[in-house]
């Protein structure tokens, strides 16, 4: 489904990725962990090209998304991504969040788009603030109000970049109780997170990041248990 | 002493300059937003060309006496290309361009304190340039800008007074005809500075209520 070669992405003359490659196969669930600065965000950023790998290649599906003649809008439309802060949009009602992309982007129509968004909210359980405005919503609410409305799109990959990293401690759950769901619905997906006791329940796969290096891609309970690397050790020391 | 009874017949032809400066503001101020949108987009775009033209456009008409300009429009071209422009077009297009210099860097800002999650996120979904900057960023800018860009209108509104060098027959040039006539400036001037005061306060008000309903998502 999405395979990474040799990734690299510089800032200038800092080395973020240092040459990363793996491959994750439909339906898998991939969590991401590392400390901070590890380069654990840039990787997923470049999977849409929110970033612009240095060297690498990426594909998803068919598309070769570092390929300059690939149309990377189109590719984006299938990636659905989920950020650390949310970034509603704070002009547009929930409901007017959820239907933007896919009556302007994807020509559904608005019938369509509110039916299909009025089942996502339902899914998310804010079906109830769908007339309301960002502003009005708690960190949780907005953040599920975020996945319902990359979900809209039908992405068969959903990328999330620290989903709960920016929530109170009482919001984390309704959040991740939300992606769980969606990793049990089978959808393909890369979580970077910093929630160990989640990464390990719901992910099929750990990649460890540190230093701009792939330092272990393993099974979480492999990972959780017996880390092979030092630095994962290490890292797990402090976290857990 | 102050006679206002002089003036009192004349001031139905002051006040019929009302529509001639509100002709001149509208038309500058839909010219100066269009303008200074499309300036603004090219400030911020990513091509050098078009990006060293807006400012250097900014540069000229911020960086001379708008009256220069004006009369640059209505006495020079015409000469320069043998035509004939009327004083009302000759005053929107000179207000028009001149606000649109100022109209292009305060979008400017306005575009740039839009949080960057918000292109993110855009991009995140597919949404094409136009569209974004249209729907996403744009209205968002446009709300933290609503202060300033009001800012300018009124002064505009003020400024038009101006046109009265080169002959528009606007508040400021009637009032000044009405003390030629009978030799009471003080009290005609009066009049159309009650007058502009007024506008302003009006225009003030407007301003306010846009302001409010823009920001019922707050």
């Amino acid at each position: 489904m999405i395979k990474v070669e040799n990734l690299h992405k510089s800032f200038g003359k800092n080395e973020v990725l240092k040459g990363i490659s793996t491959e994750i196969k439909e339906k898998e669930v991939i969590a991401v962990i590392g400390p901070s600065g590890s380069g654990k965000s840039t990787f997923l950023r470049c999977m849409n090209l929110l970033e612009e790998p240095t060297k690498g290649i990426i594909t998803i599906g068919k598309d070769v998304v570092t390929d300059k003649k690939t149309n990377i809008m189109k590719v984006r439309e299938n990636v659905g991504m989920v950020f650390q802060h949310f970034h509603l949009f704070p002009h547009k009602t929930v409901l007017e969040n959820v239907t933007y992309a896919p009556i302007n982007v994807q020509g559904i129509s608005k019938k369509q788009a509110i039916e299909a968004a009025d089942e996502l909210l339902r899914k998310v359980g804010l079906f109830e603030k769908r007339a309301e405005y960002p502003n009005r919503l708690s960190g949780g609410q907005k953040q599920r109000v975020a996945i319902a409305r990359a979900l809209a799109m039908n992405p068969s990959v959903m990328l999330f970049d620290e989903p709960t990293s920016a929530l109170d401690p009482e919001m984390v759950k309704e959040v991740l109780e939300v992606i769980k769901s969606l990793a049990d619905s089978g959808m393909t997906m890369v979580i970077v997170t910093h929630e160990m006791n989640f990464a390990r329940e719901v992910a099929d796969r750990i990649l460890f990041l540190d230093g701009g290096q792939l330092v272990e891609d393993t099974a979480p309970a492999q990972f959780f248990l017996e880390p092979k690397s030092a630095r994962a050790k290490d890292f797990l020391a402090k976290v857990l | 002493m102050l006679d206002f009874t002089a003036v009192v017949p004349s001031i139905p032809y002051i006040l019929k300059g009302i529509g001639i400066t509100l002709q001149i503001v509208v038309g500058a101020t839909i010219l100066g937003l269009v303008l200074g949108v499309l300036l603004a987009l090219c400030k911020i775009g990513k091509i050098t060309i078009l990006r060293l033209l807006a400012d250097f456009y900014t540069s000229i008409f911020r960086g001379t006496p708008l009256v220069l300009q004006l009369m640059l429009i209505y006495y020079a071209i015409p000469q320069l290309f043998d035509i004939q422009i009327d004083p009302m077009p000759a005053a929107i297009l000179a207000f028009g361009l001149n606000s649109g210099a100022y109209i292009s860097e305060i979008i400017r800002g306005g575009i740039n304190a839009v949080d960057k999650g918000q292109l993110e996120a855009s991009l995140a979904l597919g949404i094409p340039y136009t569209k974004m900057m249209k729907d996403i960023i744009l209205p968002q800018a446009m709300k933290n800008i609503m202060p300033a860009l009001m800012n300018e209108f009124i002064t505009l509104n003020k400024e038009s007074a101006i046109v009265t060098v080169i002959g528009a027959l606007d508040i400021m040039r009637r009032a000044v005809v009405v003390g030629g006539s009978n030799y009471h400036y003080l009290e005609a001037l009066i009049v159309a500075g009650v007058i502009y005061y007024i506008m302003t306060l009006i225009l003030t008000f407007l301003g306010k209520m846009l302001e409010k309903r823009m920001r019922r998502s707050d």
